[in-house]
């Protein structure tokens, strides 16, 4: 064997064995949160779920609010975030060919994603949770401003950049002969975007809303400096609430004795699971949509 | 292909000993010999946030007097608790001290010794109305959401100088397990059964009512915006931060102002001989009621795990400083600095550590 063959070799193996690591990170993580939640697994079982009262003093321990929480905070965030991101990659791929106000904007969306998200919920907590604040007072509820709702719109602006960019890329792969194709069967430019470049590229999109959604999932630092943090379960969005990843975030450092410690890692497994679950639903949407070879979206309407 | 599978075998038992070393298998078999050949020239402890600046302040000047370094991280009380149990550290730090049942976990007896005070204020956003007089049944109605207006009778017939408002009271509390919250529990289960019955005393709770605001800046920030809001705070932060304070009625009938006086006065107390005890609702007359210690913790037979008898002895003579020449850094920084007999107690817990079995002289 000559030195290229063995390097070749080599370079394969290391290829391999990093790809087996990848393989094992989720595994092990999945293993070792298994294994220091069994003592309240133990304890609680399916109560874990369903269980509203967390209460470390007398040692019960139900995750349901943060569950409920969680789910509430990230789909209210992608509500709200999916007009602007969605508008903004079309934008960039069909009517913005490059130009000073493009690159303005792709940069901008660049540095919403690089923003830390202590700064996130820093800004939340002075300027928007005043302004929630006043509407609830015009409302006529109670004037928390720290509540689910603005935890929402805190996490819709951290996630556009994620929507936003995976739907532009896809929206610029749709082939330009297909495109060509339809504006020369009379199509205007409104019709392309709607019969073409939509259908075209939306598993991408969706593909991207998913990414948005597993952000906003795990969002700590920014969710609970803006949510209240109230361990009670509601379906108001103008209470306070709490989530999984921002009640560890909390209790954690504190947590001495191992029933708690154990919950406070089960709600960890339980969001790990959540987002496992969403990625999977997600995948088999993304699989439904996707255009199979030649017989494009255009031939499915 | 032999060859591509022993590189490959290679590669992966390399990254795999990248995995594993830190998994399950070493915190299960916690505490056997971690860190033997650390040099004495670093004394290692961690714990309790509370007490950091003071602390910090206190071993950088002992480093500067005697050339051991102290590295010291703010982990938070249960972290402290939890490395001192698997002995990676030479002392641990905690405001709330160790439970009989978390005692008899220790592999070895575990001493306590007090190192400072600290307090818990109740802190309020009703501009103008100053200062407010709270009663115990006051605080416990409040954070229980029995007393919902600042108007109510029952915080009226304490405040007769002042106008209270027609205005909801919106309770602000600690979000983050922490100390704070366990001294504010504790003195709200002495005053008050039904809280005691209802909530109970912890570092985190099933608050009956109101907002989750992370560490103190959390706290005072959202009593600062809302409106009507209250909330508690700790002293050191509410003196740096000139926040209202309300006076609190102590057992003695007098209403007391936080301050660093009125809080070291509430540990003028009697003394258990493990320095061990609560001192909220305390019987000084002039001591401010809603005060506690934060200590530091250590393992009284010092051998273990491979430290060095000079080791042990260098952890002595810090501690026995910070007893001594380092209370001298609390009050500067609005901490309360421990009263004589508290000191004295400590001397003797301190004398009273062992190494292999024998005294230690240091």
């Amino acid at each position: 064997m000559n030195n290229e063959v063995i390097i070749d070799k080599i370079f394969k193996g290391s290829l391999r064995a990093v790809g087996l690591v990848l393989l094992g990170i989720p595994l092990l993580l999945l293993g070792v949160m298994f294994f220091y939640s069994l003592p309240s697994i133990k304890a609680f079982g399916f109560r874990f779920i369903v269980g509203q009262t967390w209460d470390p003093v007398k040692g019960m321990y139900g995750g349901l609010p943060f569950l409920v929480g969680t789910l509430l905070t990230s789909l209210i965030a992608l509500v709200i975030s999916f007009p602007f991101s969605f508008s903004t990659a079309l934008l960039l791929s069909e009517y913005l060919e490059g130009g000073i106000l493009a690159n303005m904007l792709k940069s901008a969306i660049e540095l919403l994603a690089g923003i830390p998200s202590v700064i996130y919920g820093f800004w939340g907590l002075i300027v928007l949770v005043p302004l929630l604040r006043k509407l609830e007072m015009t409302m006529g509820i109670p004037p928390y401003g720290v509540s689910i709702f603005g935890a929402s719109i805190i996490l819709s602006i951290m996630i556009i950049p994620y929507a936003s960019t995976m739907s532009r890329e896809v929206m610029r792969l749709v082939p330009g002969d297909i495109k060509e194709a339809a504006y020369s069967l009379g199509g205007t430019h409104w019709e392309v975007i709607k019969r073409v470049v939509i259908p075209t590229s939306r598993s991408g999109i969706f593909a991207g809303i998913l990414l948005a959604l597993g952000r906003a999932l795990g969002e700590t630092m920014a969710v609970t400096m803006i949510i209240g943090n109230k361990n009670q379960l509601t379906f108001n969005v103008f209470e306070p609430g709490n989530t999984m990843a921002s009640v560890i975030a909390n209790e954690f450092t504190e947590a001495s004795d191992t029933l708690y410690l154990s919950s406070l890692i089960e709600l960890g497994l339980l969001l790990f699971v959540v987002t496992a679950i969403i990625n999977f639903l997600g995948r088999k949407i993304i699989e439904r949509y996707e255009i199979k070879g030649d017989d494009g979206a255009l031939l499915n309407e | 292909m032999k060859k591509r599978f022993a590189v490959f075998s290679v590669i992966l038992l390399l990254t795999s000993g990248l995995l594993f070393p830190g998994g399950i298998r070493e915190a299960e078999k916690k505490g056997n010999k971690t860190n033997s050949a650390r040099s004495v020239g670093e004394l290692l402890g961690a714990g309790a946030t509370f007490p950091y600046p003071f602390y910090s302040k206190m071993f950088n000047e002992y480093f500067s007097e005697t050339g051991v370094k102290v590295n010291y991280q703010a982990i938070g009380s249960g972290g402290g608790i939890r490395q001192l149990l698997s002995k990676t550290v030479d002392f641990g730090g905690t405001d709330a001290f160790m439970s009989d049942s978390d005692l008899a976990k220790a592999e070895g007896t575990i001493l306590h010794i007090p190192t400072c005070l600290g307090a818990v204020t109740v802190t309020y956003n009703l501009p103008g109305v100053e200062p407010l007089n709270f009663t115990p049944e006051i605080i416990a109605g409040i954070f229980l959401g029995e007393i919902v207006k600042w108007n109510d009778v029952r915080i009226r017939k304490e405040n007769r100088e002042v106008k209270l408002p027609d205005q909801k009271i919106v309770v602000v509390h600690r979000s983050d397990g922490s100390g704070t919250t366990f001294i504010f529990s504790d003195y709200l289960s002495k005053v008050s059964t039904k809280w005691k019955d209802k909530v109970g005393r912890g570092k985190s709770l099933n608050w009956p009512v109101g907002l989750g605001g992370k560490g103190n800046p959390g706290v005072a920030g959202l009593v600062k915006q809302t409106p009507g809001a209250v909330g508690y705070v700790e002293l050191v932060y509410a003196l740096q931060n000139s926040m209202p304070v309300g006076n609190i009625k102590n057992k003695s009938g007098n209403y007391i102002k936080p301050s660093i006086e009125s809080v070291s006065k509430a540990a003028k107390v009697e003394l258990p001989d493990d320095t061990r005890i609560s001192i909220t609702n305390t019987d000084a007359p002039a001591g401010y009621p809603i005060s506690g210690f934060t200590w530091l913790i250590f393992y009284k037979e010092q051998k273990y795990g491979g430290r060095s008898e000079e080791r042990a002895r260098e952890l002595l003579r810090l501690l026995w400083w910070v007893e001594h020449d380092g209370q001298d850094y609390a009050e500067p920084l609005h901490y309360a600095p421990l009263p004589e007999k508290a000191v004295k107690k400590a001397e003797v817990i301190i004398k009273s550590v062992t190494y292999n079995g024998k005294p230690l002289s240091f």
